[in-house]
């Protein structure tokens, strides 16, 4: 009995000490998370309640900024805008990344190769890479529109029809699609190949075991990707900014390029409403929350966590 | 003597139906190729228009039929771009930027993740969660009161807000190097412990010196995107003479859109030196880029 209290001191004085040492260790993330994220995103929404130019100390208005915001129709042009850009762009996006990548998992010589070259437009700088498309999208010289009027197709205006700016951003999507693909060819080289091995051995179809074999193994990765991809869709800005110069305008033809981000950082840096802008940066928020929230609640019924780890 | 003709026509049949077969694999791999050809052609074709469109001249690329191949190559477009906008000055700015946020992600997230793998400390596991789910916080959520705070500071049209985040570790990077770190046999490091080796002699002198791809991987990343970055710098840099490449060319597009050779010359000059770059590191950084995958 003596002996074990000393004994239950010294841990707990160990512990001590590897607690320390630990949060030592971490302690950068620790004053990052407080300086650059939680006393941002707490003192955002003080600002939200606010009306803040940065020069005079901000005026409290309470929920002003909200009741105006839900009045504002570029308010919700922005957020259709970008949510069209969610909806029409990310699961046609996610669904291409993964046929390519089934394409380069089937064991062909140089695959090398090819993943370099499907990963080599995700290299390419935002500005850069749109102000290609914009060359390639020109709709008197741009070679799209040539080789469409070669197959006897009279191509859009792409970039200053509204009605085809956003579906040319989604068409140069595909072409930055690298990331993922290289991300989902490394999913499906985890995959253990007995399973296909026993599934060929009941007589299963490819079809059938690419829906009861790739795609629950794969879910994670689905789930990983589908996540990353909503939020970076919500927070659409650079692109639609570059494409937008198409017409000499930030929003683009008939403002149809005026993305939620683009809208907050108009009314935050152009126009400086910081109140105003907060209280967009707040909406901003609530909605990944809640996109995330709904992903996460519905993935226990499709993603499939393996076993062993 | 049947026994052994028997046999001999058997092979034969054998021998058919193997060639049958590797016939029928010939076409379906060649069929695999010819999809993935396909697909690496619409890939390809974009960079091959932005170099030969960067070498056209002016009357070249608004011809009617479209030509392929420029007659001469017009390298005067490369030429203009560098004299019209100070393509030196951003290049070097950018840069600077770069090469100082991965310095701060080299030195921070590393550490953190070391802690997070390899010290068992209590309410680390739940740390870590907190720390992943950050990554879905908007940046424009915390965008304003930065401002708001760095312009009080007075550090709004300096580097500092583009490089000083980096120095407290991004979660993305800290996850990448957690699971590598993960992945080293604890054997190695044990005896040093006994020994009575400090935590960090051990990350030091053990841990760092083995995780060169990883450090590698980190640091491509945050190079290229900083050198992509368009948003920040956009926010912050006020004073052209400070601006990077990014704003730099956005600029520049509005006012010279019809200049499509110089426009596309200096697209190729922002891209050109990250595609050498990621030849240098390629293999490490495809690994790097895998393993994220993994789990």
């Amino acid at each position: 009995m003596a002996d074990r209290n000393p004994n239950a001191a010294g841990i707990r004085r160990r512990e001590r000490k590897t607690l320390l040492v630990g949060l030592l260790f971490v302690s950068p993330w620790i004053i990052g998370f407080l300086i650059f994220q939680l006393y941002p995103i707490l003192s955002s929404f003080y600002y939200s309640m606010t009306n803040y130019n940065l020069f005079r100390s901000p005026e409290w208005v309470g929920f002003d900024n909200y009741t105006k915001l839900f009045h504002d129709d570029k308010f919700y042009l922005s957020l259709y805008n970008t949510l069209y850009m969610t909806i029409v762009g990310v699961v046609p996006h996610l669904a291409y990344a993964l046929a390519m990548a089934l394409l380069l998992n089937a064991k062909v010589k140089g695959q090398s190769i090819y993943r370099t070259i499907y990963f080599l437009p995700t290299l390419v700088p935002a500005v850069a890479g749109s102000l290609l498309w914009m060359w390639i999208l020109n709709s008197q010289y741009g070679i799209l529109n040539m080789a469409l009027e070669y197959v006897g197709i009279a191509g859009p205006n792409w970039l200053v029809s509204p009605d085809w700016t956003k579906p040319s951003l989604v068409l140069m999507g595909f072409w930055g699609t690298g990331t993922i693909t290289v991300m989902y060819l490394a999913a499906l080289q985890d995959v253990p190949k007995v399973y296909y091995e026993a599934a060929e051995i009941d007589g299963a179809s490819r079809w059938m075991s690419f829906w009861k074999i790739t795609m629950p193994a794969i879910s994670p990765m689905t789930l990983f990707q589908l996540i990353m991809m909503l939020i970076s869709s919500l927070q659409y800005f650079t692109e639609g900014m570059v494409f937008a110069e198409a017409s000499q305008s930030t929003g683009g033809p008939e403002n149809s390029l005026l993305f939620y981000s683009i809208y907050l950082y108009q009314q935050a840096f152009s126009f400086l409403n910081m109140g105003y802008a907060s209280s967009m940066a707040w909406i901003l928020f609530m909605v990944v929350m809640v996109f995330a929230l709904i992903i996460f609640k519905t993935s226990a019924k499709w993603v499939y966590y393996g076993g062993d780890k | 003597m049947m026994n052994s003709g028997s046999a001999v026509s058997d092979n034969l049949l054998l021998k058919r139906n193997k060639q049958k077969r590797a016939v029928k694999k010939a076409v379906k791999s060649s069929l695999k190729h010819a999809v993935l050809i396909a697909v690496g052609f619409t890939f390809l074709v974009p960079f091959a228009y932005l170099l030969l469109t960067s070498v056209k001249s002016i009357d070249e690329i608004f011809q009617i039929p479209f030509v392929w191949w420029p007659e001469t190559f017009y390298w005067e477009n490369y030429a203009n771009a560098f004299q019209t906008i100070p393509f030196l000055r951003y290049t070097l700015n950018t840069l600077f930027v770069c090469l100082l946020a991965v310095l701060g992600e080299l030195i921070s997230a590393p550490l953190v993740a070391y802690g997070l793998a390899r010290i068992p400390f209590k309410g680390r596991n739940v740390l870590f969660m907190i720390i992943m789910a950050t990554v879905m916080l908007p940046a424009q959520s915390t965008m304003i009161p930065l401002y708001v705070v760095f312009n009080k500071l007075d550090m709004v049209n300096t580097y500092w807000p583009l490089v000083l985040p980096a120095y407290f570790g991004a979660a993305y990077y800290i996850f990448l190097l957690r699971q590598f770190f993960m992945g080293i046999p604890y054997e190695i490091t044990e005896s040093a412990k006994i020994d009575g080796a400090s935590e960090f002699r051990i990350y030091w002198q053990m841990i760092l010196p083995l995780s060169k791809p990883a450090l590698v991987t980190v640091g491509l990343l945050v190079f290229l995107f900083s050198w992509k970055d368009y948003q920040t710098p956009l926010i912050y840099l006020n004073e052209p003479a400070k601006w990077t490449l990014s704003i730099g060319l956005k600029a520049f597009i509005g006012e010279y859109e019809v200049s499509w050779g110089m426009l596309m010359a200096a697209a190729a000059m922002f891209t050109i030196p990250i595609i050498i770059l990621y030849f240098f590191v390629q293999k490490v950084f495809i690994e790097g880029i895998s393993m994220t995958g993994s789990k």
